[in-house]
């Protein structure tokens, strides 16, 4: 029936033709190539120094016999929980992590899970408390958050490898992107659930803004931006296997050997120690946040 | 009164909403509240407030919920802008100051005192009574001193160290007490300061701020939605309804002469025993000198008449003169009679005669 083909639109989505559709791709493309033709070494000698940092803080970690990492750690996990249990837990974890032959592995992981999350929150404070100072920017920078935070990580991948090759930097790059929406967010939020009445005050005694930041709204956003730092941690932790498949030599990578062989126990116990990785710095922080906290706790004497 | 004037407002408006100033002059030209809300979305928060608050004495604002008395102080200290009006604080319009006089004048001139306390809750009692002294940059020794002696004060030496959540109502408001008065401001804002806290507290604590002030002779502003408080703080008291001032005077004008049913209805429950004053009920001859009968007993003017009365039958008469504690001499005769009759009956405004309603102030 002629009358149906030329109401085609209604059966089939009208789409743009395959080939303009080919050609777009195509140019926007080679935009880029020739984007990280032009730049790509610029930005990597941007990147240098937070490499060679890195690679600093992951040979440390390698090359420092491991009694003595582990005794930092453990001794760091004390002074942040205060807690026998989650001390003597870390103990055992890291001990058992040792013995099953993953020690320089967890170092490496641990390194750049360190340094991502030093980053994230270098960089995520900031834009929180930007944001909490202004809804338009922070109607401008809440669909940016959720992109990062939805767009599977693969895609963004593609862009980075393509502009930094494979490596630290690209996966260091890729892991903060997505661990650092959390801390961004808590930071925002923390400050504007802060009591209107607390900062009315600070307000009626003549307190600058920078004042108000420093005295009033940071220390009583605290929790929720410790709250922020603990998501990041977790997030940050949750991209290792995706960073290994660009380089990143860590827990990450005896996992996608897993993957590809089909080595069950491999992966399951690289899997672990990432687990209790997660778990240790999860509580560490956590009873740390909880005892910055101590005056909440309303004790009549 | 011929006192000084510390504060004075002067056709002070205020609309809440987008277009404030755009619909000010409509609010002049007569529009209500209900017009301006239904017609522009706009909530009228302040309506021509004129009123001057003597140096040295404390100024009582007075009104119900949703009335406009937490709005009004907050133009005090401007923690909220105004639409039009002026308020002159020391020859200089608070409304006009530029941001950093305003800060300047908020660190130095005027501090505040909150309902809810509104203290840093992550501070010790010492922090935040030093609060106001930190952030004018205080060397931090001064400071301490300063905090620790307004602490003791208020009655709290030995809690320097505690955290607000350590503390009950009635000493966390004293902590909001110190931490104002520690910048030695001149004017005191307090915001239905002692709404907050159990009846027995809040007496307590009007006693504390009495004590205070009998040495301090601050100006200070106080809200309160409790008339008893106001009669029993307030040199002046103002009465505030749905944004407009209703009657401006002593707490025994208010009493004695409301100016509306609004305000009567208020009264009607006050001791009037504690408000009235004996110069108010006391007869004076027409002609000659006070003559006080034998057997009354002196009692000095100002005295409230529930005192009065106490004394009088302290000593079994029915008779008292009031005298002038300046000069010690009699200058009117009290009866009981009198003094039941006053206590008892809602006086209509026409029943006291001019001369009356001026001794009133």
């Amino acid at each position: 029936m002629d009358w149906f083909d030329n109401v085609k639109w209604l059966t089939d989505f009208p789409q743009i033709g395959r080939s303009s559709l080919r050609l777009m791709s195509r140019t926007i493309d080679q935009h880029y190539r020739a984007f990280s033709r032009a730049y790509g070494d610029d930005i990597e000698a941007f990147f240098r120094p937070l490499l060679d940092f890195l690679l600093w803080f992951e040979k440390l970690l390698i090359n420092t016999p491991w009694w003595i990492v582990l005794a930092v750690i453990v001794a760091i996990v004390w002074i942040a929980s205060r807690s026998a249990k989650i001390t003597a837990g870390t103990l055992i974890a890291l001990v058992l992590i040792g013995v099953f032959g993953m020690w320089e592995d967890t170092m490496r992981t641990l390194s750049i899970i360190v340094v991502c999350t030093a980053l994230s929150i270098i960089l995520g404070m900031p834009i929180g408390i930007l944001m909490s100072r202004s809804n338009k920017v922070q109607a401008a920078i809440n669909p940016i958050l959720d992109v990062m935070q939805t767009m599977p990580s693969f895609v963004y991948l593609i862009p980075i490898v393509m502009l930094l090759g494979i490596g630290l930097i690209p996966g260091l790059i890729v892991v903060v992107i997505y661990a650092m929406p959390p801390i961004i967010r808590l930071t925002n939020l923390g400050i504007r659930l802060v009591d209107k009445e607390v900062l009315e005050a600070a307000n009626a005694f003549g307190a600058s803004s920078w004042q108000k930041l420093v005295h009033v709204q940071m220390p009583l956003a605290l929790p929720t931006i410790m709250a922020g730092i603990n998501q990041t941690i977790m997030m940050a932790l949750a991209m290792v296997v995706v960073a290994s498949l660009i380089g990143v030599r860590g827990l990450g990578q005896p996992v996608l050997q897993a993957i590809t062989n089909q080595y069950f126990t491999q992966g399951l116990l690289n899997g672990l120690a990432i687990v209790a990785i997660a778990i240790v710095f999860d509580r560490a922080s956590q009873s740390y946040g909880k005892r910055l906290q101590r005056h909440r706790e309303a004790a009549h004497g | 009164m011929a006192d000084e004037i510390a504060i004075s407002i002067r056709d002070l408006y205020k609309i809440f909403g987008p277009n404030d100033k755009a619909h000010v002059d409509a609010v002049r030209r007569g529009m209500t509240k209900t017009e301006l809300l239904a017609e522009t979305q706009h909530v009228l928060g302040l309506k021509d407030i004129n009123i001057d608050m003597p140096k040295g004495a404390i100024q009582v604002v007075m009104g119900l919920s949703g009335s406009g008395k937490s709005t009004l102080i907050r133009h005090i200290n401007r923690l909220i802008e105004p639409t039009a009006g002026e308020i002159v604080i020391g020859e200089e319009d608070v409304l006009a100051m530029s941001d950093k006089r305003l800060r300047d004048f908020r660190r130095h001139t005027v501090s505040m005192v909150f309902q809810r306390f509104a203290l840093l809750p992550h501070k010790t009692v010492i922090d935040n009574v030093s609060y106001g002294l930190n952030i004018t940059g205080v060397p931090k020794p001064k400071q301490r001193e300063t905090a620790a002696y307004w602490i003791d004060r208020v009655g709290l030496a030995g809690y320097e160290d505690n955290y607000p959540a350590q503390l009950s109502g009635g000493m966390q408001q004293r902590v909001g007490l110190a931490r104002a008065l520690a910048t030695d401001a001149e004017i005191l804002l307090m915001d239905e300061a002692f709404s907050a806290l159990d009846p027995l507290i809040r007496m307590d604590m009007q006693q504390v701020l009495l004590d205070l002030q009998k040495e301090l002779k601050k100006t200070i502003v106080f809200i309160t939605h409790d008339l008893d408080e106001a009669l029993r703080l307030g040199d002046r008291i103002a009465v505030l309804r749905d944004g407009e001032i209703v009657q401006q005077g002593t707490g025994q004008q208010i009493v004695l002469t409301p100016a509306d049913d609004y305000i009567s209805s208020f009264v009607k429950e006050v001791n009037r025993g504690r408000v009235i004053r004996v110069e108010t009920v006391m007869t004076t001859p027409d002609e000659g000198p006070v003559v006080p009968e034998p057997g009354s007993v002196p009692v000095r003017r100002g005295t409230v008449i529930e005192e009065a009365a106490k004394k009088m039958s302290d000593k079994e008469v029915t008779r008292a003169h009031v005298i002038d504690p300046d000069t010690r001499q009699p200058i009117g005769l009290l009866t009981m009679r009198a003094i039941m009759a006053a206590m008892v009956m809602p006086l209509p405004a026409d029943a006291l005669t001019d001369e009356q309603i001026e001794a009133l102030a």
